[in-house]
């Protein structure tokens, strides 16, 4: 009944878009050695989500919560322990090497550090070129200008073209990365961090270039950061992530106005606001750090930093719940906010 | 030297210039600046990279140890001219009297010692206590900033420490001598949101306990909003906008500091198509043509009038510009350069 109310974008103008992406339980478990014998750090704890055509996920945490690993499962530069990644209907996860590379024009990745991620002895041009040289996508000449048309695309004068990228800045590599991600042609973009290492003027030249790729190409994003103001601007659904686990899912606007989650609360009470007021507003400054993903606790892992902690949150893990706008939260004891607006929204 | 002490500011910053002399020819780090940060005042200096924000007060400490680099004018601290200090009068007032948080808390601390050593060794280089004294001050000062079990972690290293947790330790070691002045340059830059929210609120309740004055340098308007009593908007080694935190942030008045706000993802649930980012790079500081508005070659409302350079005007009461905008326009004009990204978008589709 929300969603025949409700006018948000929750209730789907048509059909829905079909699904580009699914994942099915995924764990992706690293086995460490310390001076007390084996240990598991369980980076990725069974994450399920869907992902439709054109639209961008957003996946938001701290530092440490397997967001990256996650995404690195999605797209299969790491293996996943168990579950699925349905890619377009077909499962990539139990696929040969061999049948993988032929697929993976359809997914391509973004990185968080643009220094890193390019090839310092290698030119612009060149970059651009190698994956369509690997995938075998045409002629040199045809090759050679698709790549000049990418540079051109992402903002760069054609004269950029033999530069090296030690001559680009931070948000100029970035721009190059995104180039050679699309050079492919891929549906889907997994972008790692991909602005949090660029001063906030640039992040904004590199978010506006995203997002004027996926209307003109029709490109669907998962678009990993720490933080939930970025994410809220660019997603129109968004994954909260903590040690591992998706704690919220939802459509962008509810998680950012009425979080369910005390974890998302904290993530958004944390976003530096501009603002004219004397006094500084009362904010929930979570205590400590993320606690470790080797031994993690039997209930909720949030519990420890969490400001409403009861018994009942120590002893027993919460699994995801629908709320009642089609949001998904896995808590004992989802914020009040959220539950009055489902209602006012009925 | 006045002898007005209630009103003097702790530090007078008056035409201040570093500059560089390469191969290719004189850059212009900073080019004349001027500012002051009163007792018990937070000082915000917000700019993107290569704004001039760190290089000038390194410049202020005697920090930047390149022997191309010119230092002109003066930094007035509590009466002495530090420009004019020799290393070792200056080695006294560094770390004491005027201490520095980096941006990087991992290259701030050195790998081999545990975080109790470098307290203490900060702690006796500028005062006669025992080495005994001295832990027991590190451990009370880690104690301060929050990190739990003091006792035990004072004798961890900086690798056992999480990145939130080590910037936690290098503002122990900055406070360790009761600064007056504490200069941060991006100290939450390389951290989380929410560790940069602890970090903030650390300063925060540091700075009213020990009543030091802070300048914090930021390239995020949103950080310097939620810190600062003022606020210094640097472009190209030049101010171009400074005023009372409020005021700046209500009525923002310079172009370059209208773009560094629209860069922003809006906060307040409002979903914008595209975010009114500044167009281009940075300036880059040897540019040879300096004598206009620097900022001029990426601002939307430049004309023939943006040269030279215009001068600081004071509009509101401690509120300044440098821009040649009618000021009477400014708020209308702030808002066609937020509905210009808007139709750009548009046009594109």
């Amino acid at each position: 009944m929300t969603a025949a109310t409700t006018p948000s974008p929750l209730d789907g103008t048509a059909t829905p878009a079909p699904l580009l992406l699914e994942a099915r339980g995924v764990v992706k478990h690293f086995p460490i050695r310390t001076s007390n014998g084996k240990k598991i750090v369980q980076a990725v704890d069974g994450v399920s989500l869907q992902v439709r055509a054109g639209e961008t996920l957003g996946l938001v945490g701290e530092s440490g919560c397997g967001k990256s690993t996650l995404g690195r499962c999605l797209v299969r530069l790491i293996d996943v322990t168990e579950g699925q990644v349905i890619f377009d209907g077909t499962d990539i996860t139990s696929m040969s090497r061999r049948e993988l590379r032929s697929r993976r024009t359809g997914f391509q990745m973004i990185f968080q550090d643009p220094y890193a991620s390019l090839n310092p002895r290698r030119r612009a041009l060149a970059t651009v070129e190698e994956p369509m040289r690997t995938h075998g996508m045409g002629t040199d000449q045809e090759i050679r200008d698709r790549a000049m048309h990418l540079l051109e695309i992402v903002g760069f004068d054609p004269s950029y073209a033999d530069r090296y990228p030690h001559e680009f800045s931070g948000g100029q590599r970035q721009r190059l990365g995104i180039a050679r991600a699309l050079a492919v042609t891929p549906r889907l973009l997994i972008a790692d961090e991909p602005v949090s290492a660029l001063d906030v003027s640039i992040q904004a030249q590199v978010l506006n270039l995203l997002a004027d790729l996926q209307r003109d190409q029709a490109l669907t994003y998962v678009f990993i950061a720490h933080d939930l103001a970025v994410v809220h601007h660019i997603a129109d659904r968004i994954g909260v992530m903590y040690l591992g686990e998706l704690v919220e899912v939802g459509d962008s606007s509810p998680v950012y106005n009425h979080p369910a989650h005390p974890y998302t609360e904290a993530l958004l009470s944390s976003i530096p606001v501009i603002d004219d007021e004397v006094e500084k507003r009362d904010r929930i400054v979570l205590q400590g750090d993320l606690p470790s993903p080797i031994d993690k606790p039997p209930g909720c892992a949030f519990a420890p930093r969490c400001p409403y902690t009861q018994a009942i949150c120590v002893s027993d893990k919460p699994v995801l719940q629908m709320l009642g706008d089609g949001r998904e939260v896995a808590c004992h004891f989802p914020l009040a906010a959220a539950a009055t607006t489902t209602t006012v929204a009925t | 030297m006045s002898e007005s002490t209630a009103a003097e500011p702790l530090l007078d910053v008056r035409d201040l210039r570093v500059a560089f002399r390469t191969r290719s020819g004189t850059v212009d780090a900073v080019d004349g600046i001027s500012f002051t940060v009163g007792r018990g005042e937070v000082l915000g200096i917000v700019g993107e990279s290569g704004s001039g924000k760190s290089v000038s007060m390194l410049s202020v400490l005697g920090l930047i140890d390149n022997p191309n680099c010119v230092v002109e004018g003066e930094v007035i601290f509590q009466g002495e001219d530090l420009l004019k200090l020799d290393d070792k009068e200056l080695r006294r007032i560094r770390g004491k009297e005027i201490a520095m948080v980096f941006q990087d808390p991992m290259t701030a601390l050195t790998p081999v010692y545990t975080a109790g050593w470098h307290i203490s060794e900060q702690i006796r280089a500028h005062e006669k206590v025992s080495k005994k004294a001295a832990h027991a001050r590190a451990i009370q000062l880690l104690d301060a900033v929050g990190i739990p079990n003091a006792t035990d972690r004072v004798n961890s290293y900086p690798h056992e420490f999480s990145g939130g947790m080590r910037q936690r330790v290098v503002i122990a070691m900055a406070l360790s001598c009761n600064p007056s002045l504490l200069i941060a340059d991006e100290p939450t830059t390389a951290l989380d949101v929410t560790i940069q929210a602890q970090i903030l609120e650390l300063l925060r309740d540091l700075q009213s306990e020990f009543g030091s004055s802070i300048v914090l340098i930021t390239h995020d308007m949103g950080v310097v909003s939620q810190m600062s009593d003022r606020v210094l908007v640097m472009y190209g080694g030049r101010l171009a906008e400074a005023g009372p935190r409020r005021a700046l942030m209500r009525d923002p008045l310079h172009p370059y500091t209208w773009g560094l706000m629209g860069s922003i993802p809006p906060t307040d649930g409002t979903r914008v198509e595209r975010l009114a980012a500044i167009p281009g790079a940075p300036i880059n500081p040897s540019d040879p043509d300096r004598d206009r508005c620097l900022f001029s070659s990426r601002c939307s409302f430049a004309s023939d009038a943006c040269r030279p350079q215009p001068g600081l005007v004071e509009h509101v009461h401690g509120h300044v510009d440098a821009c040649v905008l009618p000021y009477d326009q400014r708020p209308a004009l702030r808002l066609e350069a937020l509905t210009t990204v808007t139709t750009e978008s548009g046009a594109s589709a």
